[in-house]
């Protein structure tokens, strides 16, 4: 049963080794720092990308098991992690947006000794969270990973907002988290030993054990909406969200990529595998519910990014936005919409680090992110326009990119109602609200799009244009051809995808 | 040439795309561009032709459609990518095939970023034939906004002064139209067995019954209709709608227009024929005579506006939204016959559904050539001002000829391709709906006004010679004159002989009213 090579405990813990050792290393040594960062990065993304394609979807459920090797054992807490048709989908995305992170952070030049250690702490954290069945593991990765965000924004963020948004976000998540952690304390405890297979009054950390534990329904329904709310404040859920738009902004451009593209769907997913899974009938209650507090996430977040006048607060709120369809995708509690949630994490996440990769690299040259002063880039920079533009059609769900086949399928789920067969006649209401939301998405990116990239071009205005590296270039590429190819193959993912939903709408639909 | 024949129409829809992107790699300078896209759509253009040719021998599948590729695409949602033609899409294919390299040619002017420009267009011409080919609602619905970016860019890049204002207005309408017809595909995906296959729905539309969300079939039907109705009453576009399109084409650059009045409009009016006139016969019934009131709406007021411009483009482009208008009569006019059993009525409703796709077909022609003329104008004397232009013909009267012979078959003279199309919706919608019909013929009269208004203001008059000193206004070169002989050519053929087309579509449409 268990994996016979440690692949995703190396996935986890090389970067963290790495992070110690650059440490370690002397500080003038700024290139062979960003050197390590690369590799590290690049061997995690790509034993993340091995297990993906080695992975077997007509089995299904948690392979590449290591453990449960007890780790506290009188507490039940034990190292157990493993990979399923959810998980993979995220790790790669970790992959892939932590090793553009490192190729866009090249020109940090300010202790990068540092900055590059928490980057690849944070990276670890991630990556653990991710990969976790472990209830006790999943919550010390969740907070190892934030902690090194509020060093990284305090530090080497935007001068103006960095202490104030460093402090709001580490207060919001760490909250958000201590709440999950009571509920899901109380989850540890409520769980039937014996139906669990251990000795009466032994209790388990272990996920697998857990969602045999006949989690008693009074339990459920009481803990549901801190663990799942507790998770949702890293989602972006409203009226939680208002920490994500000034963390975005205030972070260095690689931190935003992470933060936007991978750690908001560790929110996601954490309330997905702990909430969700672990009180499925508390889930079928209050999720129709929550449903609503969604819905404003995707059209009010879409409105507010429509009046920004600071081009990374468009990407911001536009985060706020897209997470909303995320847990939207959750609570139609159908194979369907499941699949588009899912998929919806995979592609924001690539589209959002597309963006601030985009406004890092205009930012870097002009010192100003007030879109009324920029204009005409796409003369200057033809191939970060484009990339710009085809993740702006993506997020707007231009069918022929990922955003397409993700909304699609959400909206599908809406329409469907739960797997359950429960009716809530709000549901088709929610999805004609909803739509419009993509609607102003599309108003608010043709906005930027012709200001920023098609407006005025005035050479005499900026004073720093040096041209984009080849590392910038390899980025944006990389990105935008991964929009396109799951947008036209969908298949790519949604197989992978589909066995890892499968076993979650059976629990649903009981 | 099987690997041609088993693919055929795969290779139609996807070789503008593949040639799109064989634009922004090869290595020439500007002038190798244009002929290099040129030749690509013209190869484009020999499929289209060898379609024509193929169809009437191929066989045909249950549905009538030829052609047919079902392959498996999106599983997961039970989408595949299911692509055939019948007499109406193939006419529209063709119109398409024709178009686009003309439109190429005209823009052998364009100077500025020829090789995104190019690309863009030929990606648009994947759009185009894509939603014409689609028989699965995913594929269409994909393909429907796939057309909607290269447009976008082509007015927001190339376009004139206001082009920005305009290109937005132009995508946010479209895109509020869509993502309806987008809910409104999910409720039917829902309704009817999870599936996008569009001869599946509509034979499971008659059965669909009981209620849905709490509310009965009827009204969900009728929703839907409105949904689709809308989406589709944007593009063509239908009055009140139409507001986008004027400016849409006054900033577009030329061979931008031509497709857009050429083809684009089009999509709205295939639309209702391939999905609403065949989802919902019964909601078409009940509400036809809106339609028919909104196109006669069309037909009198855009005429008007017409006449009351003085920008010579803005003029064809009224004119666009008045011809449509009877595109849509002729559709008022078969949804009607879903309510009858007359066999009289249901023989009408053939003979004006027939003049309203020979009359996209007709004005696809026609539009695009006005609007290459235009351009011609506009490219020597930069401005479209019709009181600044004058006394033309003296100067350019080549192009004086090709003006008139243009506008005439806009305005429908017998002989050229607007007289037996705009005839045949005309004498097929008048038994339905008689006082309607007669109240349109308003709008044909008000059509030879601005007609002869626009010829008068640009040909004949006092020259001014403020234009002719600063500005040099030479006649029409070969490469527009080579642009334009095709479409006066076709012109010519419909308007003495249009059965070499009519007999394709009547086919097709008979099946369609099940007359």
């Amino acid at each position: 049963m268990n994996s016979p090579f440690p692949f995703l405990t190396l996935i986890t813990f090389i970067p963290a080794v790495a992070g110690a050792i650059i440490l370690l290393m002397p500080k003038e040594r700024g290139q062979l720092i960003k050197v390590t960062a690369a590799v590290v990065t690049f061997i995690s993304a790509v034993l993340a990308l091995f297990i993906f394609f080695t992975y077997d979807q007509t089995k299904g459920g948690y392979q590449f098991i290591e453990g449960p090797y007890p780790w506290v054992q009188s507490l039940g807490i034990s190292y157990l992690v493993g990979a399923d048709g959810i998980n993979l989908v995220m790790l790669i995305l970790t992959g892939i947006v932590s090793f553009m992170g490192v190729l866009i952070s090249w020109g940090i030049n300010e202790r990068p000794k540092e900055f590059f250690a928490f980057f690849l702490f944070l990276v670890a954290g991630v990556y653990g969270v991710f990969m976790s069945l472990d209830l006790f593991l999943l919550i010390f990765f969740y907070e190892l990973s934030i902690f090194p965000m509020y060093f990284l924004i305090a530090n080497w963020g935007w001068p103006v907002t960095r202490e104030y948004a460093a402090m709001k976000l580490t207060l919001y998540l760490l909250i958000g988290s201590i709440v999950a952690l009571i509920g899901l304390l109380a989850v540890y405890f409520s769980a039937d030993s014996v139906a669990m297979g251990l000795q009466p009054g032994e209790h388990t950390f272990n996920m697998l054990k857990l969602a045999q534990g006949n989690i008693p329904l009074a339990v459920q329904r009481f803990w549901f909406l801190p663990i799942f709310l507790g998770f949702g404040v890293l989602a972006g859920i409203w009226p939680f969200h208002n920490w994500s738009p000034d963390g975005h902004v205030a972070a260095p451009t690689a931190v935003s990529m992470i933060h936007a593209g991978v750690l908001m769907k560790l929110g996601a997913y954490a309330a997905l595998v702990t909430a969700v899974k672990l009180l499925p009938d508390a889930a079928k209650e209050f999720l129709p519910f929550i449903i609503f507090l969604v819905t404003i996430n995707v059209v009010y977040g879409a409105a507010i990014a429509m009046v920004q006048k600071d081009f990374k607060y468009v990407i911001g709120f536009s985060s706020v936005s897209h997470m909303g369809l995320v847990t939207m995708g959750f609570a139609t509690m159908n194979q369907v919409g499941l699949n588009g949630a899912v998929l919806q994490m995979f592609s924001h996440g690539i589209m959002t680090a597309l963006f601030f990769s985009v406004v890092g690299m205009i930012y870097d040259r002009t010192h100003t992110r007030q879109i009324p002063e920029l204009g005409g880039f796409i003369k200057f920079f033809p191939i970060v326009g484009i990339a710009f533009i085809i993740g702006g059609l993506a997020s707007m769900g231009m069918p022929g990119l990922s955003g397409f086949v993700a909304e699609l399928q959400i909206f599908m789920g809406l329409w469907s109602g739960p797997a359950n067969g429960a009716i809530y006649p709000w549901y088709p209401i929610i999805a004609i609200l909803a739509i419009w939301g993509v609607v102003l998405t599309a108003a608010y990116v043709l906005r930027v799009v012709q200001q920023v990239f098609f407006g005025d071009w005035d050479p005499h205005k900026w004073h720093d244009l040096r041209p984009i590296n080849l590392g910038d270039k390899f980025v944006l590429v990389t990105f935008t051809l991964i929009l396109i190819v799951v947008g036209l193959f969908p298949g790519v993912l949604m197989n992978m995808i589909n066995s890892g939903t499968a076993p979650v709408v059976k629990l649903l639909g009981g | 040439m099987d690997f041609i024949n088993n693919n055929l129409l795969t290779l139609i829809v996807f070789s503008p795309a593949i040639f799109a992107v064989l634009m922004l790699i090869i290595p020439t300078k500007d002038r190798g561009l244009k002929y290099a896209a040129l030749i690509f759509s013209l190869i484009t253009t020999a499929l289209t032709i060898y379609l024509w040719i193929q169809y009437p021998a191929a066989t045909s599948d249950p549905a009538g459609f030829k052609f047919v590729v079902n392959a498996p695409w999106f599983p997961q949602i039970n989408s595949t990518y299911h692509v055939g033609v019948d007499g109406i899409s193939l006419a529209m294919i063709l119109l398409t095939g024709i178009l686009t390299p003309l439109g190429i040619l005209i823009s052998f002017r364009i100077t500025d970023r020829v090789r995104v420009y190019l690309a863009l267009f030929l990606l648009l011409e994947t759009g185009m034939l894509g939603v014409f080919a689609s028989l699965d609602l995913i594929i269409f619905f994909i393909f429907w906004e796939i057309g909607l970016v290269p447009m976008y860019f082509l007015i927001n890049v190339w376009g004139s002064k206001n082009r920005q204002y305009a290109s937005f207005k132009f995508f946010i309408y479209t895109m509020a139209g869509s993502v309806g017809m987008l809910l409104a595909i999910q409720v039917l995906w829902f309704a009817l067995g999870k599936t996008y296959d569009m001869n599946a729905i509509q034979a499971a539309l008659p059965n669909f019954s009981g209620t849905l969300f709490g509310l009965p079939a009827q009204t969900i039907k009728s929703i839907a209709f409105w949904a689709f109705t809308i989406a589709f009453a944007i593009k063509v576009p239908i009055w009140p709608f139409h507001t986008w399109l004027p400016d849409a084409h006054t900033e577009a650059p030329t061979a931008g227009s031509m497709l857009l009045a050429g083809v684009l409009l089009k999509l709205g009016a295939y639309g209702f024929l391939r999905i609403v006139l065949p989802f919902f016969p019964d909601q078409a019934a009940q509400f036809s005579g809106i339609l028919a009131i909104l196109a006669l709406a069309g037909i009198v007021f855009t005429a008007l506006a017409a006449f009351g411009q003085n920008d010579f483009k803005r003029l064809v482009a009224y004119s666009s939204v008045n011809h449509m208008g009877f595109v849509v009569l002729g559709i008022a006019a078969a949804a009607a016959s879903y309510g009858s059993t007359d066999p009289a009525v249901k023989a009408s409703a053939v003979i004006a559904v027939n003049g309203a796709v020979l009359q996209m077909f007709a004005h696809g022609l026609s539009a695009a050539a006005m609007f290459a003329l235009v351009g011609v104008v506009y490219d020597r004397a930069h401005t479209r001002d019709l009181n600044e232009l004058g006394g033309l013909w003296a100067v350019m009267p080549i192009y004086g000829g090709i003006l008139i012979f243009s506008a005439m078959a806009n305005l429908g003279l017998p002989g050229l391709a607007g007289f037996p199309a705009e005839f045949q919706v005309v004498r097929g919608a008048w038994p339905v709906f008689t006082l309607i019909t007669a109240l349109s013929m308003i709008g044909l009269l008000l059509t030879g006004a601005y007609v002869l208004k626009a010829i008068q203001k640009v040909l004949h008059g006092p020259v001014n010679h403020e234009l002719l000193h600063h500005t040099e206004m030479t006649e029409i070169n070969w490469t527009e004159r080579l642009a334009l002989a095709p479409l006066m050519v076709l012109m010519l053929a419909i308007g003495l002989y249009p059965f070499w087309l009519m007999g394709v579509i009547n086919q097709s449409v008979t099946k369609l009213i099940g007359g």
